[in-house]
């Protein structure tokens, strides 16, 4: 962080100022400099933050009306699409802000992959992030019980029985997690705790996210050091605040069409059936941010195989600070690493595809090949690439190959080419 | 390297403490992880009584214990013989169909898929058992697992015949 010297202008600002500092956290953020060439994937850190304050506040007005028990959730949902005033509204904004969030945040994942915002010395950015990314999910399948339809109880029961596979313990942890024999009233109940405490568990990571971020400052397209402030930073506000707005307005567009126009696209109509612990839907299928990691579970044909295949997928990103030996941050420098990125964007793409569709034939073949060339390219790719790729030449600063003096001014044209 | 530090009073009282402590936090711990554990109530359901009468040959039921589907099949003479033809050298999961159906004619099974909880539909499947849609599990007339993910033969849970007509389950 840089150095403050503030000191507020009135009497009392300073009184305050003195015995808390928040006076010094606003000048802080407002003055905080920022990379003036950052673009426009770099406006998905506010659209997050209003995503998550957008389902702490749908929330906590659903739970005024909704009924956590296996006899009456159903009927509390529905009460809440038809009775309430603007339920329907509130419960959509929340059922389809949980795919906006998850569409924002793999944006966001995949904008540090490309321009390497996870290398140093931004490491604990990236595990915080992705903490809150494993957290998302818990959240979200913990929420998608909740209405105790047919997905719901069934998502419920496929997702618990993954814990039965641990060795010895595997079953009485079952158990336990669902304070019975099968999914039923206990299960939910604990469910709907859990699901309104995480939240506030991600808004507690996402200062701490925020705060890491505030240490080393942002990365940038070029992903270059920078000297801060300089010629090649600009404060917060007013720069990026009104160019963070812009793009949450365009996100709020396409929020506001799911909503209105198509609020069940995203969801599956087994869900408007209550619970029956005797009928399994003949498709189940998690939600559609989930897909790649369903993928990855079914292509394995053992069963505890498949469930450490799925963790591991989220743990090799974990540590992918540590896999990509690469110094280079920005691949618009990497040529090699740029075909590879795209090649594990359309992988994870197609895994979500036959994530989708039935486990057999020429899906699971897929399925298989797509997860083999998920970890290779984690595990085999990044480790190799990084020691044989010769990078591009990289500019010292983000002005300098616009205002002359750069031995190759192209790198910043073809990169607004390419974005 | 013979003066090695006897330990003080000191260092005595500190590892006496943190152990102590851990004893204590460990015990303070248990009652609000074991709270999550099955409760009374949910144990007192532990056994249900099914009457068959009605069910004909080649018929199954299914009937609801402990909040999981049980499958109750009056299985026929060709089903019989198609689970106990089979060599048990060729199964994932060996278990003779004898040990399975005490009475060759009532299989009686937790219709609930060893891979992830799913319940199979019967008459289905590759084996004329049932076949689990969820992620693609064949079983056979006895409910072993012949091919797919499932580790293992659904499960045979504690029953009784009280009369010709009646079963207990649990």
């Amino acid at each position: 962080m840089s150095e403050h010297n503030y000191t507020p202008s009135s009497k009392f600002g300073k009184w305050f100022n003195d015995r808390l500092p928040l006076l010094t956290l606003a000048n802080h953020l407002t003055d905080y400099p920022t990379p003036k060439n950052l673009n426009y994937w770099w406006t998905f850190g506010g659209i997050l933050t209003f995503c998550l304050i957008t389902q702490i506040i749908t929330g906590l007005i659903l739970a005024m009306h909704y009924v956590a028990h296996a006899d009456l959730a159903f009927g509390s949902v529905e009460h809440i699409m038809r009775n309430v005033n603007y339920g329907w509204l509130i419960r959509y904004v929340h059922a389809n802000g949980a795919s906006m969030f998850f569409l924002a945040v793999y944006i966001h994942i995949f904008r540090s992959l490309y321009y390497g915002s996870y290398k140093s010395p931004r490491e604990m950015i990236w595990i915080l992030g992705m903490i809150i990314y494993v957290l998302m999910m818990a959240a979200a399948f913990m929420g998608y019980v909740l209405p105790w339809g047919q997905m719901s109880f069934w998502g419920a029961t496929v997702i618990t029985n993954l814990f039965s596979a641990i060795p010895l313990v595997g079953e009485s942890v079952v158990t336990w997690l669902w304070g019975g024999y099968s999914v039923d009233n206990p299960t939910l109940t604990r469910f709907f705790s859990l699901h309104y405490l995480i939240p506030f568990l991600i808004l507690g990571l996402v200062v701490l996210h925020i705060w890491a971020l505030h240490v080393p400052g942002n990365n940038n397209p070029i992903g270059i050091d920078l000297k801060k402030p300089s010629k090649d930073t600009v404060p917060f506000h007013p720069y990026i605040v009104i160019k963070d707005l812009f793009a949450l307005l365009i996100f709020l567009i396409i929020f506001a069409l799911f909503v209105f126009y198509s609020p069940n696209i995203l969801g599956h109509a087994d869900n408007y059936i209550e619970a029956n612990p005797l009928v399994t839907p003949a498709h189940i299928v998690p939600e559609w941010y989930l897909l790649p990691f369903y993928a990855i579970l079914r292509s394995v044909p053992d069963k505890l195989l498949g469930v450490i295949a799925m963790f591991s997928a989220i743990f090799v990103l974990i540590i992918l600070p540590w896999l990509d030996t690469s110094k280079v941050r920005s691949t618009i420098f990497r040529p090699l690493y740029k075909q590879f990125y795209w090649f594990l964007i359309a992988d994870v793409l197609i895994l979500g595809y036959v994530g989708a569709m039935p486990a057999e034939g020429i899906y699971l073949l897929v399925a298989r090949v797509g997860t083999a060339y998920y970890f290779i390219h984690f595990l085999v790719i990044l480790p190799i690439l990084g020691r044989l790729e010769k990078p591009l030449e990289i500019p010292t600063s983000i002005t300098d190959p616009v205002l002359g003096g750069s031995v190759q001014p192209s790198f910043v044209k073809s990169d607004k080419k390419k974005i | 390297m013979t003066d090695i530090k006897k330990p003080k009073r000191r260092d005595f009282l500190l590892t006496v403490t943190a152990a102590t402590g851990a004893v204590g936090v460990g015990a303070a711990a248990w009652p609000l992880i074991d709270q999550m554990n099955p409760d009374a109530s949910v144990k007192a359901l532990a056994s249900t009584e099914v009457d068959v009468s009605s069910v004909e040959p080649g018929q199954s039921i299914t009937v609801l214990w402990r909040g999981k589907p049980v499958f109750i099949k009056r299985r026929t003479e060709e089903e019989i013989n198609k689970a106990r033809s089979v060599d048990i050298k060729d199964l994932k999961h060996p278990e003779k169909d004898e040990d399975r159906a005490k009475n060759p004619e009532w299989l009686v099974m937790l219709g609930v898929c060893t891979h992830l909880g799913c319940v199979p539909l019967s008459d289905k499947g590759e084996y004329g058992g049932w076949f689990c849609p969820c992620h693609g599990s064949h079983y056979d007339t006895s409910g072993r697992i012949r091919k797919g993910p499932a580790p293992t033969n659904m499960e045979v849970p504690k029953y009784e015949f009280l009369n010709s007509d009646t079963i207990k389950i649990g």
